[in-house]
């Protein structure tokens, strides 16, 4: 009878875990303000497990803004933000580092390190999260890293001898190196000539297929798009202005939205 | 299946834009009001830093870094400095000095007024527009280039990683680097005393030995630790709170200087008129 009991609740909760599994990001109502700039209005929207969901939007619609949220630099005014089950706005400060850990971002700008040669940009990351890390197995997985970037001799140079492009790779290859379960990539394959960022594309179609990763992607590039998406949500006026697969949007009754994939 | 949830923006947003946002906008304008809004954020920061500095874990390894940095960047300029200074304020008080026939008096008086108060304050001034700018220059373009952010998104502290331990740097390494410079411009003095006259090194140093009290040097040192951390702090300060603009770099290492060297002479004459209190 008690283990009957037992059972029976362990199952309730395992139901509920599954349930809820498959969300890793959930945003309810969310808002955020800059003076008298409403940038995110009213944002609803659910990230699955697995799943790369990519936003479009107009320039300075607030995409960056919206992912920026999720890793906690720009703090929301209104809403709730669930990650990975966890509404942010209860944890506590290591709780919140936790859950950073396994969040990627590549920002749209790169984001490097100045004062860092290329190497040190990639070790910074691990050296931070991950404790206690061999000197070798550092060694190979920023070997890894670069190559998978198609960065492999720069190991030994500053940013500042980069071009742009290579300095976008080399911000996406210290984004995935530590291989987290959420990645955000702010415009990915801009500023990239047509056959890298294909080649982009295709890193994170692989590291989504290996290591099952969810990935929120902005981008304006639509043959990225066209090979990346799963989902694509259409932010406009603070809201999410449409939600849908690639070929739900092409062929959207909406003439603006129609216009994105022209 | 698309799934349009709404295109236009609700009415209620509408709403929202059209009521006037709050009462704080006009007190923010005056340049008076700005003057005290930079002092409260100033204060919170030095407090922000106080609360981090003893809070584990703690960037020993940045630390040595900047350390080193900042010590070995600034060491040629100071030394440079410190000897001209020496020198030249030997032979300018030469001639003064023999008017009254006290020109034996010459070491002593150089030795007094560069450790009690020229080393000090030329040495701090010198760090502030080197070290001082160099940090709001450094902190506000890694602020520009969202390098702070992707600090913050690797799990680092960037207030810790980068403020904390440039500041306690700055702290650290100034007296070391003001006793360096006294010593140089010592030297600086016996190379001008020799000029005209022949006076041998032991009776030189000997008689400035003789002269300095344990009352000059303990408070001379004691204010350097003040000025390596003000100007530590207000670069950083500067720098990590500067504007997201490549305009806002410059801005940053420049009223870094103007501040950090108006706070050098602040903290001079806080620091005069508490020695002057407990030697009377
Ligand atoms: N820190 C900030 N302070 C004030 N306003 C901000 C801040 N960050 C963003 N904004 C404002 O929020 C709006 C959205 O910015 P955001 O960077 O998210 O645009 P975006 O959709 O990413 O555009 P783009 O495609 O050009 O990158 C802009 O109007 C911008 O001015
Ligand atoms: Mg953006």
């Amino acid at each position: 009878m008690r283990r009957m009991t037992i059972n029976a609740t362990s199952l309730k909760a395992e139901k509920e875990d599954t349930q809820n599994d498959h969300i890793v990001v959930r945003m309810e109502h969310l808002t955020k303000t800059f003076g008298d700039n409403h940038v995110l209005r009213d944002i609803n929207l659910v990230m699955n497990k697995g799943e790369n969901l990519v936003v479009l939007g107009k320039s300075g619609t607030g995409k960056s803004v919206l992912i920026k949220s999720i890793v906690g630099l720009v703090e929301i005014d209104e809403g709730n933000l669930f990650i990975l089950g966890q509404n942010i706005s209860q944890l506590n400060e290591n709780e919140l580092i936790e859950i950073r850990k396994k969040i990627g971002f590549l920002f749209q700008s790169a984001a490097l390190y100045d004062s860092m040669t290329v190497r040190e940009n990639l070790e910074f990351p691990l050296r931070r999260q991950v404790h206690k890390i061999a000197k070798e197995e550092m060694n190979s997985l920023v070997k890894e890293a670069l190559l998978n970037v198609g960065l492999a001799n720069t190991i030994d140079l500053w940013p500042s001898e980069l071009s742009g492009g290579m300095r976008k790779r080399l911000g996406l290859a210290r984004t995935l190196i530590l291989k987290p379960e959420i990645i955000l990539y702010d415009e990915p394959t801009t500023g990239l000539d047509p056959i890298t960022s294909k080649e982009i594309s295709h890193l994170i179609l692989d590291v989504q297929k290996k290591y099952n990763t969810s990935s929120i992607i902005i981008t304006h590039d639509i043959g990225c798009t066209k090979l990346i998406a799963n989902r694509i949500i259409v932010l406009k006026d603070g809201i999410c202005a449409a939600e849908g697969s690639y070929s739900d949007m092409e062929n959207s009754s909406d003439k603006w939205i129609r216009s994105f994939f022209e | 299946m698309e799934n349009t949830i709404s295109e236009q923006p609700s009415e209620e947003h509408l709403q929202a834009e059209t009521i006037p946002e709050s009462f704080s906008e006009p007190i923010s304008d005056t340049a008076f009001n700005k003057f005290f809004l930079e002092v409260a954020s100033l204060t919170s920061f030095t407090w922000r830093f106080f609360k981090e500095v003893v809070k584990p874990p703690y960037e020993i390894n940045e630390l040595m870094k900047q350390s080193f940095l900042i010590g070995y960047k600034s060491l040629p300029l100071i030394g440079i400095t410190g000897f001209i200074i020496g020198l030249v304020l030997t032979i300018q008080s030469r001639p003064t000095l023999a008017k009254f026939g006290a020109e034996s008096w010459l070491p002593a008086m150089v030795a007094v007024s560069i450790i009690r108060e020229i080393g000090p304050v030329i040495t701090a001034l010198i760090f502030a527009g080197k070290v001082g700018s160099g940090i709001g220059a450094e902190l506000a373009s890694m602020n520009v280039t969202e390098q702070i952010d992707a600090m913050q998104v690797s799990c680092t502290n960037p207030f810790k990683y980068l403020v904390v331990t440039r500041v306690l740097s700055a702290t650290i390494m100034l007296p070391i680097l003001i006793i360096l410079s006294d010593a140089i411009g010592l030297l600086g003095s016996f190379v001008g005393v020799n000029l005209k006259g022949n006076v041998s090194s032991y009776l030189f140093f000997s008689q400035i030995f003789q002269s300095l009290s344990f009352g000059d040097l303990v408070p001379a040192f004691i204010k350097t630790i003040f000025f390596g951390f003000a100007i530590g702090l207000i670069g950083s300060y500067k720098g990590y709170n500067s504007y997201k603009g490549t305009e806002g770099v410059g801005k940053a290492a420049n009223s870094a200087v103007v501040f950090a060297s108006l706070m050098v002479f602040i903290i001079d004459m806080v620091a005069v008129q508490i020695t002057s209190l407990f030697q009377n």
